[in-house]
Formats: C-alpha cells, structure tokens, sequence
C-alpha cells in the first residue's frame, strides 16, 4: 500500500485541501470576456464586409453589450484581487510570458475602443433617448467627435478583429499555461475558450435581432461554432485520456466526478446540444423562439466556465 | 453522572481566565502589515538576546531568547556552545514563544466554590489562595502530620515545591516519570552494572559502530542531541538494528528492523545471548576480569536458541544471528539502548537487566561508541538547616517494591483511599508540573483517590484537566517568566546553564520558587528559604564555582573541566558499582529477594479476538498535554490518529479518517473519537496512537476534545515487583464504529 | 538546497521556525514535511521529508505573473516584491508544488524566500540553521566545490515532480 501523508499539519486557508484562489468572480469575467469578444468580433467583421445595414443588431445594437460586459467584468476581477490598491501596476509593465498581461492591456485598449465604436452609433440606435438627454446640445464638441468617430469607423473595426480574438482565445491560454493544474493544462483549451466567446456573442446578438435574414445567418454561424465546440471538447477529453497519471485523475472530475452531472447537464446538453438542435430545426423550417437556444447557449457558456475553474482548481500535481 | 464530592469544573463561565477574544489568526508577532512591507517581511534588526534553557521537555536545551523593542519574544535559537543542543533547539523548544503567548494560560488564582449548588471556580487574590493553601497544610499536619501531605510532581516547579515539603516536614513525594516512565530501567541497570542511567542517557551514538534500539523511537522522541547523534552516527556508516513491532522513524532508518510480536523481547534478548555466548564472539578476557555469574548465564540460555526465539518473537533466527554477530562485531562501539519509557508488561525490570547484561557481555560500558561515564559540576546547594525526619514517606508506601529508589505514584494514590490495610494514609496533595490524570492509569482509582483526599492544590501553567478537579489552581507563569535552579545536567563535559526570565510574568502568574516561598513562610519554615529573590540563590551558587551571575548571562552556558576519565581504559582495575564490584550476569540479590537471578522470559497475556493491543508513543512536535494547546505547535499537529493495519482495516471496513471510538477489555469507552490512519507502518495485532490528546478541559480551545487519550483507556496494569513500575501496554482495545455515549442514553 | 531523507526524522523543527523567523501568519506555512510510505508490513519504506518553495529555474509562477511583482534575484531565488503584487492568484495556481500563499492581512502572495534576508547576512535560511539532523545543507550550486554541489556528486538523488518541467532547485538525497 502506499501511503502519503502530511507530517506538519498542513492546512493552509484556500489552498489545502485543495485550491480557492479564484471564485465565481474569475469564472465571470471568462463568460463576459468571451461574450464581449464574441460581440465585438461580429460587429467588426460584419461592418468591415460592408454588411452593416443587412445585419444592423451585429453592427449596431449588440455591440452595447460589449462595454457592459467588459465594465462588468474588470469589477469583478477587481474585486476578486487580494492587493486590490496596487492594481495599478499591471499597467507599469508589459510582460510577454504573461497571458494576464496580454488579457490586461488588451482590456484597457479594447474598453475604450468598444465604448467608442457604441457611441458612434449612439444617436442612430438611441433616438429616443437622446431626444430626451439632449447630450449633444449641452456638450458641444460631441458632434464633432462623433464625425471623427464615423470617419474612423473603419479603423477602429480593423483594430477590433484581432483585438477581440485575442481577448476570446487568451483566457484560454491563460488557463492552459497553467501545468500545475492538470485540467487545464491542454492547448486545446484556447481555441476552445475562443469557440465558446464567439458562440455566446452570436447568441448575444440574436436577442438584439429584428432582421429575419440577420437571424438565420448569425443562427447558422452559431450552428458551426457550436459544431466546433463540441469537436473541441471531444478532443480535450481524449488528450487528457491519453495523458499522464494526473490528467487522467482530473478527466475523471469531469467524467464521473463531482463535476459531472453540472458539466453534462448544464454545458453538453442544455448548452450545446439543445441548442443545436433547435437551431437545426429552425432553419429546417420549424418556428422556434429564438430567445430559447441563445438564453441557453449564453447559461452553457457561463456555467462552462465555472465548472472548469473550480474543477481546475480541485486538481493537483502533489498531495 | 454519579454524584462526587469533588466535580469535574467543566464551565468556563465566570470570565475564569478570560479567554481573549482576540483573534487567534494573528500569530505571535506584530499585525502590522505596513511596517511588514517597511522592513521586508523580517524584523531580525535590534532584537534582544536573553540566555535561558527550555522547560518544554526534560533535555533542558540552553537557548536564546530573542526580544524586541516592546519587550516581545520573537523567537527562541539554541546555544551553539551547548552540549544539549549544540545551537539547534528541537520544534518544541522552537515553538517555546508558542508557550509564552497561549492566550489559554492560567491567569489568575483560582479557589473551588459553589454557586448555587454547582461546585465551580472563583478568582481569588494570591494572598488568599497562598493563605488557604497554608492554612490547610497547617491543618494536615496537626491532625494527620506533615507526611499526610503529597506532592506529585514534576520538572523545575516540582523542584522548588519539593524543597518546601521537605522543609515542611514531609517526604511523600512522588513523579509520574518514576514509576509511569523510565523507574524500571535504573533498577534494571543498577543491578547489572552499578549506576542510574538517569537523564541525558550517557550513550555514546555520536561514535558508536552499532546502534540497537529496543523499541526505543529516537526521532519521534526529539531528545535533542541524542537525536543529532543518531544523525551523526548514519553519516558515519553506523548501523541500527530496531526492535519494534512498528516501523518508528528509526526504525525506517535501520538496515535490520525486527518487526517484533509485542511482549517477546526478552526472548529476543536471551536468545541473542545465546548466539554470542555459543559462538565466542565476547571478548573472553574482557569477562573474565569483569563479569560474575558468567557461567551461570551461559547455563541459563544454553537451550535459548534462535529457533527457540523465532518462535516465540515471530522473527527469524538468521536474522538473530545475523544481528547479534553484528553487535558483536562492532563491540565495544555499540549501544543496547536502555529506552526510556519502558513500563510496558510488568516484567519490565528483568527486560532492563537483559540489555543491561547484553551491554555487559559486549563491554560497551564505560567505552568509546559505548556508554561514556558522565559528570556534573559540584554546584553546592544555597545553605538551609537539615530538613526534619519524617516518621514515613514514599519509601515506606512502596516498600512492597524493594527495589523502588524514588516514589511510586500509583501507590501514592492508592494510600490516598481510606482503607483498614491502609497504614500510610495520605489526606492531601499538591500536584505541580503534571497533568496527573492523563499520565497516570487506572483513572478510576485517581477519581476514587481525589475524592478521598480532603484537600488538592494544583500549580500548573495551562489549564489542564488536573485543574478540574482542584480546590485551590495556582498560575505559574512559564520558563520563560522566571528563575529556576541552574542547570547541572551530567553529560560528556560538565557544564551549567542559566535560566532567568525574559520577559515579565503575564497575567497574575508567579514562578514556583515564589510560591514555595511563600508557603514557607506562611508555615514559620523562613529559615529555608533565606533569600528576598530566587537570583540571589543563583548568584550565590554561582560564585561558589567561580563564576558568576553576569558572566553566565554573557554566556547562557559554561563549560567545566571533567575531574573523572570519560572512558574506561583497556585492563584498567575498574569496579562496577554493583555488590560484586563486577557485571552481574548472575544476581545474588535478586535471587535472595525471591526474584530470577537472571532474567526468563514469561508469556504476557495476548488480546483476545476483536481485540487490539493498544501501544502510545511520543509525536517530535508535541511533549503530551504541556505543549497540545500551544498555538505554534498545535498547528503541526492538533490531534492523533489512530494507527490501524490495512489487513485489519479490510476486516472491520475502515476507510482512511474514518471517524472510530475505542473500548477496552474492561468496558471502559473513550470519551471521544478519533479519526483512522490505515497504514503499514503497524502490526496487524496492535494500534497505535501519539499520546497526549484526547484532552478533556473546554479552556483547552484548541485541544479540547480532539483525539483519544491512550491513558483513559489504559485501566489495566502490569505491576513490575521489583519497584513497583506499572506496566501500561497490556490494554486491549476494540474498534467501534459507532458512538457508544448514544447507546447509553437508549 | 539539499535535504537528506536518510537523515530526515519529521519533526517539523523547521516548519516552526520558519514561522518565527518570517512571521508567518498562524494558520499558514512556508514549508512543511511529508511522509511517504510503501511496502507491506513488515517490508515498509519511510521516506520524510521538508518541502517548500523549489526556487525553480523554469518557474511559472514568475511566467505568469502580470506585474513582475513574481521574479527571479541573483543566485536564483524567487521572491514576490509586495508592493508590486496585485493579489490575482495566478502564481498559486502556476505552481506544481502549491507552495505560494495569499497573505491574510497583507493581501500579497506570500512563499519560502529561502530566508533572503538572513542569506545577505551570510547566514544559512532558518529552517537550515534550526535543523536537529543537520540533513539540510543549502549553498551554491554553481561552485563545484561547496557542500551541497559534492553531495550532489556523490549521493544519488531526486526532486519533485520532475515532470512539471520547472527544474526545481531543492534536490532530495535518497537511499
């Protein structure tokens, strides 16, 4: 029999038994970061396909989700910092062997841009509103920032593209750099934490869409990435299996472990099989909500991040 | 719950100690995490240094304390130039500082009383507690006389105390560690060889070739320097045989294990005898000069062969030939390690003269890689007048036991029963330094004797159980608060060593040598204690071998030129303090006493079936209940765990840290629980678990309830006839999976 | 560094004081000891040991860390300066060994600093120097011919977790 045990008591607050470093706070932020990526990714790509009037919730509207989520989600994660006073020296440093380094500048440039890129379209999609607040009788140089804006519109989505593929795959990475944690240390994890940003930005928009032609295309691109996710998963399942001993045991968490049923029930099948399926009937023909897969795509996408944060965060090299 | 004059004072209400309701999170330094940043995490800069030795066990490792600007202690380092410690204190006296700030100390004075007719604590002034203990030792020694009257005792405050009863007029006095710990091998080898082995052991494992340790656990007992020794010896190449039916942390460090069936040893050890005897590997001019009896031990174990013992001890006779050749060979550099706590099955003294005879036959004694002869400085005691003779006192109580040099406790608690065959009746006690009711077996006769007595006083720095059952709790402050005795332990070189507070006694506490005074002032006995402050005692002491009291200070430890030879020379005409001047292979004494001349090995009774026998033994980071509450250590370790064989494991279908309650073969049930630890380490036939836990005093708050005491469960005992030591592992328990208190309530 | 399980008797010496020496918050460590045990009764091994931060030369928790608060000093010593620590975690999620904590009060991550301070004094780190054993030795591995660089030649020896790839710099010598 082989036995190993601690000799000295060792029962140190958040990390043993096993790791709570990071809560729901991180999981969070990895939904609405993905969300945001996703949001942006389409906007950008569809405005620079000159599709901006067919598709005007994935150019316009949508994108409001964007900042929300990101404003959204920097306060979680700041929240969730221990030395939260000096925050600031994220910002004093670029460190290139640091995925949340990357994820940190891209943040602070990617806000800005998204909060810009919204208020270009602020007077077009918001009429009402404005009429009411009068902003741009009271502050006079915001029509000339707006001119600024819409003739920069083009810029602003070039630099969003990989702006927002970046801020959608380095979450991934982020987890996946991590060796110590053997459920996340796959490279698959990237591209699949990319996949799911950009499938609950499409579902994001669709709650935004109008435009019947608009649905289905962003609903048969949601198929594909939903598609590809399950692809994904498939192949992160079989690299663990063919892993060493620890990868083997974190697998198991998430296949017949304490994870199981909240990753099968709530990611596998509420949040990507059914909503595949009833996209699938949709462009069948058959007439679905289309609330009904996006609200369950965007449940699947933030659960998914839960479960493997805290299933992550239950595996272990040692002890 | 049967009614009992004297209840158990559970509560700890009446703000009794007023638990500090700070937060326990904090550890023993400073919360400032801005001046943390300032000084980089560390603030070893302008930090005191005051001279001590520790008080945590007995090995008495002269240390210095580190102070800071507030008059903190920080932390405690050894003495580089101590031979106890040679600059590396163990993680006990490491942990000292955890000591020092237990917020769970005794605070104040406390005297028994009843509110509303529930007996319970009230706080008292000194004056008063003093005056009450006075008064009731005044009381005894008109009515009964001052031997009625018992001190049971241990380490400096017992020391302090014991002179006071002496002055007083009484000498029933008496330590656990006697007769409950190491009593039956200073009989064992004052038989063979001449003198006590006494406290440091003067083995020589620093050179010794061959190390053989009969279940002694060195590294799990952490006695300093014998354990840097057993280190020092492996970086040599020294080989270790243990014999023990659990693999001890020495034991995983041995070539030879001999994974022994419990009870056995003495066959192990005749049967080695055997095998040197029979194939001449003594050294035959060494015993001729030396040894008496040699003829007869040769006849005794002429038939004890290793097939003999094989059978028996259940290990294979190559493997005790192999051993006892390599004894041989490594002879006289070799150490049949006497132990320590050697109490186990009754027949104690003879296992003790068996390995005291074997160290005989292989000539370790008095040689290099042996045992070395040991010395302590003449230190003369402060002058006081001649103590007054007592009519009787422990020599009597346990003259049953003729071989008995120190008082047995157990008897002394017996005699504390009133009876008709009770000629030494005892009425009251103090107990000082010992948490008497988780050291001593067979509870139910303390409980009997406690309430018998009319009178208890306990001096102690935590609240232990003991302090339950008391009348009158007095708070000593902790060794690090105050001035003990100098220490003069005997080693290699002859040294003292200094201990004087480093910091002011906390809460309402006094040192014990204060509150010896105190007594003995109150009782006319001023003559005795002839000093305003124990430093001038030391002072004085100190001036008498040419030092004194500011250069030890400087110091903490000073080394002495030895006056006698360390070693014993090839040839020399040297007399062993035995009758016979020579090794007694053969005891005329014991013979005449009616007692085996010689050892012989006698089945002890084996558990029944269901039945595990139950062996305790000492965790490296815990000194049983003195340390189990203090914060530092507690963190290593808060609570034992019980030590069950995979196979029995299967049986019973236990799971590792399943949670198991314990009952022995008389019916008794522990008190709490205790989690499993399935391992290979232990017998199939036995459990083990660290004693000191299982504490049953709620102000303990951090140990309280946390574990099993191994003493609760022992209520039989074997009783050694020759000096009365109670033999504590012939206890048989039962592993239950089920509370059995909710049975009861059914 | 270099631990000598032979030697080694888990008494823990070196958890407590570490914790006096470094202040460590009660509750938390910076190093500890483990027992490894294998066999069957009575053919049973027993290995102990005292482990803590590795001071790895390929350390991810000095990768991943976003402000460089994480970093490496001469003679190859991680250490975490507080005031650029921003308390995200991500270096006690990096680390194989588990061995970095959040502070309780400082709200910093906190490690084995292989007691840097006393290092620049020229003394041996607190748990080295306390050692009952002395199966601690702690120098320069660079220098063939310190102590710990010779026990390295001639005794056989292992680290942990090799597999994580972070070549830890605290060696263990073994049977």
């Amino acid at each position: 029999m082989q036995e190993e045990i601690f000799v000295s008591g060792r029962h140190i607050p958040n990390i043993d038994p096993y790791l709570q470093i990071w809560h729901w706070q991180i999981s969070l932020y990895l939904f609405l970061g993905g969300l945001a990526a996703g949001v942006l990714f389409f906007a950008a790509l569809f405005y620079l396909l000159k599709k901006e009037d067919e598709m005007p919730a994935t150019v316009k509207y949508a994108p409001i989700i964007a900042p929300i989520a990101l404003i959204v989600g920097l306060a979680a994660l700041f929240f969730d910092l221990t030395h939260k006073l000096y925050v600031w020296q994220l910002y004093t440093t670029v460190r290139i062997e640091s995925p949340m380094s990357w994820g940190a500048w891209v943040l602070l440039i990617t806000t800005p841009i998204s909060i810009l890129w919204v208020f270009s379209y602020y007077r077009e999609t918001y009429p009402r509103l404005e009429a009411k607040l009068q902003t741009f009788k009271r502050l006079k140089f915001l029509e000339s920032f707006e001119k600024f804006l819409i003739k920069n519109r083009k810029v602003m989505a070039i630099a969003l593209i990989p702006l927002s593929l970046v801020l959608g795959v380095y979450t991934g990475i982020l987890l996946s750099a991590f060796n110590a944690r053997p459920l996340w240390n796959n490279a698959i994890l990237g591209p699949l934490f990319l996949t799911s940003g950009l499938s609950t930005g499409a579902a994001g928009i669709l709650f935004f869409s109008k435009n019947h032609f608009e649905r289905k295309l962003v609903s048969k691109i949601d198929l594909a990435l939903i598609f590809i996710e399950l692809a994904l998963i498939v192949h992160m399942f079989m690299g663990m299996y063919a892993g060493s001993q620890v990868q083997l045991e974190a697998m198991h968490i998430l296949l017949g472990g304490s994870y199981t049923v909240m990753f099968f029930v709530f990611v596998i099948i509420l949040g990507l099989l059914v909503p595949f399926v009833l996209e699938l009937t949709e462009i069948i023909g058959f007439k679905v909500p289309v609330i009904v897969p996006a609200m369950l795509v965007l449940i699947g996408g933030l659960i998914f991040r839960i479960v493997m944060v805290n299933a992550g965060q239950l595996t272990r090299y040692l002890y | 719950m049967k009614t009992s004059r004297r209840q158990f004072i559970k509560i700890s209400s009446l703000g009794v100690g007023g638990v500090a309701l700070a937060s326990s999170a904090i550890g023993p330094v400073s919360s400032s995490s801005f001046l943390d940043e300032l000084i980089e995490g560390n603030p070893s800069t302008n930090l005191k240094q005051t001279a001590t030795y520790c008080e945590v066990c007995f090995w008495k490792c002269a240390a210095w304390a580190y102070t800071n600007e507030d008059g903190k202690i920080i932390k405690l380092k050894g003495n580089k130039t101590d031979t106890h410690c040679h600059g590396r204190l163990c993680p006990r006296g490491t942990g000292g500082v955890g000591m020092y700030n237990d917020e769970d100390r005794l605070k104040t004075p406390l005297i028994r009383t009843s509110v509303n007719g529930k007996q319970t604590f009230r706080k008292a002034t000194w004056e008063e507690a003093l005056d009450l203990i006075a008064s009731k030792m005044k009381d005894v020694k008109s009515k009964y006389g001052a031997e009625s009257f018992a001190l049971l005792k241990h380490g400096s405050p017992g020391s302090h105390l014991e002179h006071l009863f002496k002055a007083y007029g009484s000498d029933t006095i008496a330590e656990p560690a006697y007769a409950q710990c190491r009593g039956p091998r200073e009989t064992g080898f004052e038989l063979t060889l001449g003198p006590w082995i006494g406290s440091p052991e003067p083995t020589d494992i620093r050179d010794t070739k061959c190390l053989v340790l009969i279940g002694s656990h060195i590294g799990e007992n952490m006695h300093n320097s014998q354990v840097q020794e057993m280190s020092d010896a492996i970086d040599n190449g020294a080989t270790i045989i243990t014999v023990d039916p659990r693999l001890s942390t020495a034991a995983s460090k041995s070539q030879h294990w001999l994974a022994i069936k419990p009870a056995t040893d003495i066959a192990l050890l005749l049967s080695w005898m055997h095998v040197i005897i029979e194939e001449k590997l003594y050294d035959e001019a060494y015993i001729k000069k030396y040894g008496y009896g040699f003829k007869e031990l040769k006849e005794h174990v002429k038939d004890l062969t290793p097939e003999w013992a094989y059978g028996i001890t259940t290990i294979k006779p190559e493997q005790i030939r192999e051993t006892a050749r390599l004894m041989a060979a490594a002879a006289p550099s070799v150490i049949v390690h006497p132990g320590r706590h050697v109490v186990w099955y009754g027949d104690d003294s003879q296992r003790e003269r068996a390995i005291a005879m074997l160290n005989g036959l292989l000539g370790s004694w008095g040689k290099r890689g042996g045992f070395y002869f040991k010395e302590k400085v003449s230190l003369p005691k402060f002058p006081h007048p001649a103590y007054p003779k007592p009519k009787w006192g422990w020599e009597e109580i346990g003259k049953k036991y003729p071989y008995a040099e120190m008082g047995i406790t157990s008897e002394l608690i017996k005699s504390s029963i009133p009876g008709e065959d009770n000629e030494h009746p005892i009425k009251a006690w103090i107990i000082a330094g010992t948490n008497l009711i988780n050291t001593v077996p067979q509870r139910e006769m303390i409980l009997k004797a406690m309430d018998a007595v009319e009178f208890i006083a306990v001096v102690d720095t935590m609240p232990m159980e003991i302090t339950g059952y008391a009348d009158v709790v007095l708070p000593e402050c902790t060794y690090l608060e105050r001035y003990d005795g100098i220490r003069n332990a005997p080693k290699r070189v002859p040294s003292l060593a200094l201990r004087q507070p480093v910091a002011k006694p906390k809460y309402n506490s006094n040192p014990a040598w204060w509150i010896s005074k105190q007594l003995g002032e109150r009782l006319g006995l001023h003559d005795y204690f002839q000093y305003n402050d124990f430093e001038d005692v030391i002072k004085w002491q100190l001036e008498q071998v040419g030092t004194s009291l500011e250069e030890m200070k400087r110091l903490g430890v000073k080394k002495f030129e030895r006056k006698t030879p360390l070693y014993m020379e090839d040839g020399e005409d040297f007399e062993f303090a035995t009758n016979s001047g020579k090794i007694e292979f053969f005891s005329n004494e014991l013979a005449a006493n009616g007692f085996d001349p010689m050892p012989v090995y006698k089945q002890h009774p084996e558990p029944p079936q269901g039945f595990y026998r139950l062996i305790y033994g000492r965790s490296p980071m815990h000194t049983f209940s003195r340390t189990i509450n203090n914060p530092n250590l507690n963190a290593l370790k808060d609570t034992n765990k019980l030590w069950v064989n995979p196979k029995v494991a299967r049986i019973l279908g236990l799971k590792k840290d399943q949670t198991v309650w314990l009952e022995n073969q008389d019916g008794i049930d522990s008190v709490f629980s205790i989690k499993v630890r399935v391992t290979e380490r232990i017998r199939f036939d036995s459990v083990y678990m660290y004693h000191g836990f299982g504490q049953n005093n709620k102000k303990l708050t951090r140990a309280y309830g946390k574990g099993i005491s191994d003493t609760h469960m022992i209520s039989k005992v074997a009783v050694d006839p020759l000096m009365g030591g109670t033999g504590l592992r012939g206890n048989f328990v039962k592993i239950l999976t089920e509370d059995p208190h909710k049975k009861s309530i059914i | 560094m270099v631990i000598d399980t032979l030697k080694c008797v888990g008494c823990s010496d070196c958890v407590v004081a570490c914790q006096t020496e470094n202040n460590v918050p009660m509750g938390y460590c910076r190093d500890w000891v483990t027992e490894s045990v294998s066999g069957t009764y009575p053919q049973v091994e027993l290995e102990l040991k005292s482990e803590r931060c590795n001071h790895c030369d390929n350390a991810p928790c000095v990768r991943c860390c976003p402000t460089g608060a994480s970093h490496i000093v001469e003679g190859g010593i991680v250490l975490v300066t507080h005031d650029e620590c921003i308390g995200c975690g991500a270096c006690i999620e990096a680390c194989p060994y588990d061995a970095r904590y959040q502070h309780p009060e400082g709200g910093y991550v906190d490690k084995c600093t292989f007691c840097h301070h006393r290092l620049v004094k020229g003394q041996d780190p607190a748990c080295v120097e306390v050692c009952p054993t002395k199966c601690m030795y702690f120098g320069d591995l660079d220098d063939p011919t310190s102590e710990v660089s010779k026990l390295l030649k001639t005794r056989k020896h292992k680290v942990l977790a090799p597999e994580a790839g972070t070549s830890p710099n605290v060696y263990y010598l073994i049977k």
